[in-house]
């Protein structure tokens, strides 16, 4: 098994006009857990969106994501189809909103049986029964007849891992799944899908706004800032040694369980699709700014293996996470894009 | 489910009950019967006969519990004017009545939803512009404006259908598209706004996501979703057809209980006017009834109790 | 010994709530009985998860609700009954930040004249003095006075956050009860508002109640914390020792549970069950059907919370019998 699983290549979103991704690159190999983390804007959901055919018509996408030697932008929608679900499916932050309030849990999982297995009538009450016991769920025959809002949203989105994982899909993309959840539940969650990945080897992307989260779940982690990866590396060494001034800035400003330290917080706010700042899209929020940041927007290149920065001073800054500088002042041009 | 059903019966009960109260006020406080139809150069004592006949010298509460019982027991009076039992009047016109609102409501039915539906799943597109534009001047123009216009247009200058009378289903045809065409624009837009906040809900993407085709998303998903708050437009829909038919009947000179409602009013024929408000009351009450019921039946969250009364 | 700034003396709350037209109420105990103290100058941190009883427990502190039973205590003076003239005038001494600071905002009015509004309300200084006092508070808050012409819409959703904190300070509070204030925020705008609740606390000496279900937050931001659970406090004490070495099951638990990067894979304690439900409170401990270590006695006997070290006391029947029992369930 060489190749990658799922290639996503010199992918870009934009909704009318405003870019949302602007040139994003994966590959995922089978079974591997990528974490992706970024604030609201980020394009981190967006980009995976897209992947899936899942955004609304007014969005504009181009570039190339690979499946095997499919590319999934390109196949016929019937292929698409069989394919969501089928070989990759998502599940979503908001479970108790995810689910269809007026339709039986059975409905909406033997929905996706009968789609990628064929199955019908009481072979799917069979297998609907067995994820449900997969996933941990109590009394899954009883809780086939339920409606979601009789269960608890820990619950629910154990419903919906359940129906991801019908069609026995070499990639599950989670979305934020335990954002909406309470802090126990949370690990509930998070250890399931753990569980999830060891027993069938399946590829998971872990979309989240939480480094602990992702650092904690995944083997590999990139961070996107305004529709871009600014920086990809092995989840350990990213938060021991950021490389790219935002990723850094991302640790320091998050507290921790340790003894408290003054919190660095990156100052602004990410910049407007509308608006791009010239050049680097955080240099106007970063201390390590200079003038050579704004001759363009940096490439994300492989500084060492397994690592991936987009900074153009990356070769020669030597960051120490939590170290307290102001952002440098330089001219700048108003760009508007 | 049950309890959630005895719930809305009960309800439906009172609301008659404050009906027939209030037309019995009001009829009371809109002047004596008895001057009204002997007119008032009538003899006192031919006044005082006739008040006596009709229970009107009577302590007011007892006319009230005696008018409530003999409702109880189906006696809503006889006419004042021609002596007929009021029932009967308002009974025989009912059948022309429904020959009107029953096809007018199907009419509303068969092209509002589907035109709100197409329009929502094309948005901004020429035909979603076309409905709503249509929707918005259906809506705003009165119905016996319209009325006119389709006389004028398709009596008067195409002959090609008659403008007034019931003697053939021909007669029917204009005042049903009077009476639905307002009502179809009202649920064309309002199925278009349900589906479109139902498209934009998180479940609909994550039946996408499992790979339902889009037909079955809207089939399956949207649908379902979208009928709960429409039901209640429809449940509002009756009630206004029955508004509606006081006004077309009029017009198209139909012999309903709409024109008869008018000429009961005028003529100050009392307890024909309680039977007709009453056949209103109950007609609206029990449209809402089944409105009730359709909720129950298309919301299991309403189902469990858990936002019953709500 | 100064006397605490803020009091709350065995206070309990019970919602009402019945299922459908018909069904019988049923009293939710939201608190049940529990007694806090916050000093002037002092952060104290309420965590807990949904169905704790946080944030009942932050409006009860406000005097926003009264409690059933208790007492609730600003300033050594027992809170005024809801709505009276005193209690009107207790609301300039005690402020609240709520979580989503576009739902506590009025889209339709410049943040400047919102940030005004508690003066108006509390009838302080003349117009050019409340000009001046809202110049000084976008300033405090790190805003413009450009800002403050702006409609909520117009700012983003760290700044919209500041105006709340702007107006809640208006009035010179002595207390101010934050109800998840960050919890809607980016990371990198996160750490802006929590550095600007702790200046501003320190520097005006304010007591503070920070509600949230992030412990890192809390961390951050409390000098004490109080754990809670389906309406009781299961642990109290400093935030530097409850959350280095939680002795009870729970705090281990959320403790655990909390992602910190860095430390991978630690291993860690997972709570099997669902998230507790007042309207269903188990007997004995509530938290015995979720705890790892329950014994048989926590199915009937309810712990009390005693003292188990100076300034620190939990909830729990291994931890008061046998003062080695938390640490052995580590």
């Amino acid at each position: 098994m060489a190749g990658p699983l799922i290639k996503i290549e010199g992918l870009r979103v934009a909704f009318d006009g405003a870019p949302a991704v602007r040139g994003v690159d994966f590959a995922i190999h089978r079974g591997e857990a990528l974490g992706i983390v970024g604030e609201s804007g980020s394009g981190k959901s967006v980009t995976w969106l897209a992947a899936l055919r899942l955004l609304p018509e007014k969005a504009v996408v181009e570039g190339r994501v690979s499946l095997d030697d499919e590319n999934l932008l390109e196949v016929p929608v019937e292929r698409m189809e069989h394919l969501r679900g089928g070989r990759v499916a998502m599940i979503f932050q908001d479970p108790a909103s995810a689910l269809n309030p007026v339709l039986t849990i059975r409905r909406q999982l033997g929905e996706a049986l009968a789609l990628h297995r064929g199955l019908s009538g009481r072979s799917i009450d069979a297998e609907a029964k067995r994820l449900l016991d997969l996933v941990g769920i109590p009394d899954a025959a009883g809780r086939l007849k339920s409606y979601p809002h009789e269960m608890s949203g820990g619950q629910n989105q154990r419903v919906m891992i359940a129906m991801a994982l019908a069609g026995n899909p070499d990639l599950l993309i989670a979305d934020e799944p335990t954002t909406a959840l309470d802090v126990t539940i949370q690990a509930q969650i998070l250890d399931l899908l753990q569980l999830v990945r060891r027993e069938t080897n399946m590829a998971l992307v872990l979309i989240s706004h939480d480094l602990g989260v992702v650092a904690e779940n995944c083997d590999r982690v990139a961070v996107m800032y305004a529709g871009r990866v600014i920086e990809e590396a092995p989840a350990r060494d990213l938060f021991d040694a950021p490389r790219h001034p935002y990723a850094c800035g991302l640790i320091d400003a998050l507290p921790t369980l340790d003894a408290p330290r003054r919190l660095v917080a990156i100052p602004g706010v990410v910049p407007d699709p509308r608006r791009m700042p010239q050049g680097c899209a955080f240099s106007p929020r970063c201390a390590h700014a200079a003038p050579a940041c704004l001759g363009g927007v940096p490439e994300l290149r492989r500084l060492e293996p397994g690592r991936r920065i987009a900074c153009a001073r990356a070769g020669e800054l030597d960051l120490q996470p939590a170290a307290v500088v102001p952002p440098v002042e330089i001219a700048r041009p108003e760009v508007t894009a | 489910m049950i309890r959630y059903l005895a719930t809305r019966l009960l309800r439906a009960a009172l609301t008659i009950a404050l009906v027939v109260t209030f037309a019995f006020i009001v009829l009371r406080l809109s002047g004596d019967p008895a001057t009204i139809i002997l007119g008032p150069e009538a003899p006192p004592e031919a006044i005082e006969a006739f008040r006596h006949n009709w229970g009107l010298d009577r302590p007011v509460l007892v006319q009230y519990f005696d008018y409530f019982r003999a409702i109880l027991r189906g006696d809503l009076g006889i006419s004042m004017r021609d002596g007929r039992s009021a029932i009967e009047l308002v009974g025989e016109r009912i059948p022309a009545t429904l020959a009107l609102t029953i096809p007018a409501l199907l009419l509303q039915l068969a092209i509002g939803i589907p035109a709100g539906v197409y329009a929502a799943l094309h948005q901004g597109k020429g035909f979603d512009r076309a409905v709503m534009v249509t929707a918005v001047f259906g809506f705003a123009i009165p119905s016996f404006v319209l009325a006119l216009a389709l006389v004028l247009v398709f009596s008067v200058n195409l002959g090609w259908l008659p403008s007034g009378g019931r003697d053939s289903w021909m007669h029917a045809i204009l005042p049903i598209i009077t009476l639905g065409l307002g009502g179809a624009a009202a649920l064309a837009r309002f199925t278009r706004s349900a589906m479109l906040e139902v498209l934009g809900r998180p479940f609909i993407r994550t039946a996408s996501a499992k790979g339902l085709p889009w037909a079955a998303v809207v089939r399956g998903h949207a649908l379902p979703n979208a009928a709960i708050p429409t039901v209640t437009l429809v449940g509002f829909l009756v009630g206004s057809l029955i508004a509606g038919a006081v006004v077309v009947e009029s017009v198209f000179s139909w012999p309903g209980v709409g024109r008869l409602l008018v000429v009961a009013v005028s003529n100050r024929d009392l307890a024909v006017v309680q039977c007709l408000l009453l056949l209103v009351a109950a007609s609206m009450v029990t449209s809402n009834l089944i409105v009730d019921f359709l909720y129950g039946v298309l919301d299991p969250r309403l189902r469990h109790g858990a936002r019953a009364g709500a | 010994m100064t006397a605490p700034l803020l009091s709350l003396d065995n206070v309990t709350r019970t919602y009402m709530s019945r299922k459908g037209l018909f069904g019988t109420p049923v009293g939710v105990q939201a608190v049940a009985g529990v007694s806090l103290e916050v000093r002037a100058g002092e952060t104290l941190g309420i965590v807990g998860e949904s169905g704790s009883g946080k944030s009942t427990m932050g409006r009860m502190a406000l005097g926003l609700e009264a409690p059933d039973t208790g007492r609730v205590a600003l300033g050594g003076a027992l809170m005024p009954a809801l709505g009276t003239a005193d209690w009107r005038a207790l609301r300039k001494r005690a402020q609240m930040v709520f979580q989503d600071p576009l739902g506590a905002l009025d889209r339709r009015v410049p943040v400047a004249r919102q940030i005004a509004e508690p003066l108006e309300i509390h009838g302080i200084g003349s117009p050019t003095e409340r000009e001046d006092r809202v110049r000084q508070a976008l300033e405090l808050t790190g805003l413009s006075e450009d800002h403050g012409r702006r409609f909520p819409h117009e700012l983003s959703g760290g700044q919209r956050q500041r105006v709340v904190i702007a107006r809640a300070l208006i009035t010179d509070p002595e207390l101010l009860v934050c109800d998840e204030p960050v919890s809607a925020l980016d990371v990198s705008i996160q750490a802006q508002v929590v550095n600007l609740l702790i200046d501003l606390q320190a520097e005006r000496g304010l007591g503070m109640i920070f509600i949230s279900h992030d412990l890192r937050v809390v961390r951050q931001i409390s000098q004490r914390v109080a754990v809670m659970y389906l309406g009781h406090i299961v642990e109290e004490g400093t935030a530097e020792e409850v959350l280095r070495d939680p002795q009870h099951p729970y705090t281990q638990a959320l403790v655990s549970a909390a992602p910190t990067p860095g430390a991978q894979r630690r291993q860690r304690v997972i709570l099997t069950g669902e998230p507790p439900n007042p309207a269903a409170r188990p007997t004995g401990c509530a938290f015995h059907p979720r705890c790892p270590v329950a014994q048989d006695r926590c199915r009937w006997e309810t712990p009390a919370l005693s003292q188990i070290g100076p300034g620190r006391s939990a909830a729990c029947h291994l931890i008061t019998d046998t003062p080695s029992a938390g640490m052995a369930a580590e």
